[in-house]
């Protein structure tokens, strides 16, 4: 399992981030690992850097992390919580510029065939051209 | 400096923030989310239940722990904005943060930092439209750097009024975010003129 770029998403809302993470396992199975988190430091809407960081660990290998977000402040976050634990990632991560569910539907679809973090993206992002 | 200082301008800020986050919030609601007063609430509290160990460091980790807090807590990008101010801040500020020098070099720090974590200049009705010219009265140490610096914070918010936001979640509102201020520029000018009142012993 390892051998795949996993995906994480970052969602305003616990409910839209648990939704889409069930659309991928049921899409394409499990053998791409999903970690998911969402809202706020105070359990409203919003996002945590302590849960993108957990969220990451959790999925943290060698083929990387591909993380899917929706609004501006769980982009701004995700980068953040990125930088901060830049020492313990044992492969690059990287937010893909791509609508959360079906981009992460996508780049799942794509890692699951073993693809780079680089191709994981393209194909996430293929959604916006 | 006054030993007190860095206590005295956590504990104005906290409270400007506190009095007026229903305010940021419905300037929020109008171009945003709506979150930014409460989130902007969450945040100072957190900094003043950690106040104990503020007040034990010096001035530079104490911002730089106090910005950490933010980005901790926030919960929305203001977390990461304003954490990184404060800890870009703290970061070049050496031990005596008293003169206007260090205030202006520690600032600049502070306000590169907001535009790298936020991919934004002043113009885009963000807190860089109060930030960047306050830094630049500050830096320019000509006449009186606090009043100057107040004059500042309050041009730069009402510029922000007739702005068209290109940056965060005003810009889906296009056109229509013209005609709001923008409620990040509001926080920071509620925070220079906190640190003002504490410079010139008004609190």
């Amino acid at each position: 399992m390892t051998d795949c770029v996993a995906i994480v998403i970052v969602s305003h809302s616990p409910d839209v981030a648990r939704g889409a993470a069930d659309m991928v396992r049921q899409m394409v199975g499990e053998e791409v690992r999903v970690a998911y988190c969402g809202g706020n430091p105070a359990g409203g809407l919003g996002t945590d850097i302590a849960a993108i960081q957990e969220a990451i660990r959790a999925v943290n290998g060698p083929k990387g992390v591909a993380i899917l977000v929706d609004l501006g402040g769980a982009e701004t976050n995700s980068e953040m919580a990125i930088e901060m634990m830049a020492d313990e990632l044992q492969g690059e991560v990287v937010l893909c510029n791509a609508p959360i569910v079906e981009g992460a539907v996508m780049a799942a679809t794509e890692a699951s065939g073993g693809a780079s973090l680089e191709a994981v993206r393209a194909t996430a992002e293929e959604f916006l051209s | 400096m006054a030993p007190d200082l860095m206590r005295r301008i956590r504990e104005a800020a906290v409270a400007r923030i506190a009095a007026h986050a229903d305010e940021l919030t419905a300037l929020d609601q109008a171009i945003g989310d709506g979150d930014h007063g409460i989130n902007m609430k969450r945040g100072f509290e957190a900094i003043a239940a950690v106040a104990a160990e503020l007040d034990a460091l010096p001035a530079g980790p104490a911002l730089q722990k106090a910005g950490m807090t933010l980005v901790m807590k926030i919960g929305g990008a203001s977390g990461p904005l304003y954490g990184s101010l404060l800890m870009a801040m703290g970061k070049a500020m050496p031990g005596d943060p008293g003169s206007r020098e260090v205030l202006a070099a520690s600032l600049a720090e502070g306000v590169a930092a907001v535009k790298k974590r936020g991919k934004s200049e002043a113009g885009e009705k963000t807190m860089l439209d109060v930030l960047v010219p306050v830094l630049d009265a500050v830096a320019a140490g000509t006449g009186d750097p606090l009043a100057s610096a107040r004059q500042a914070a309050r041009d730069g918010l009402h510029a922000t009024k007739d702005m068209k936001a290109t940056k965060g979640r005003a810009s889906f509102l296009g056109e229509r975010s013209i005609g709001h201020l923008d409620p990040g520029a509001r926080s920071s000018a509620l925070l220079v003129e906190a640190v003002c009142d504490v410079l010139e012993d008004k609190v």
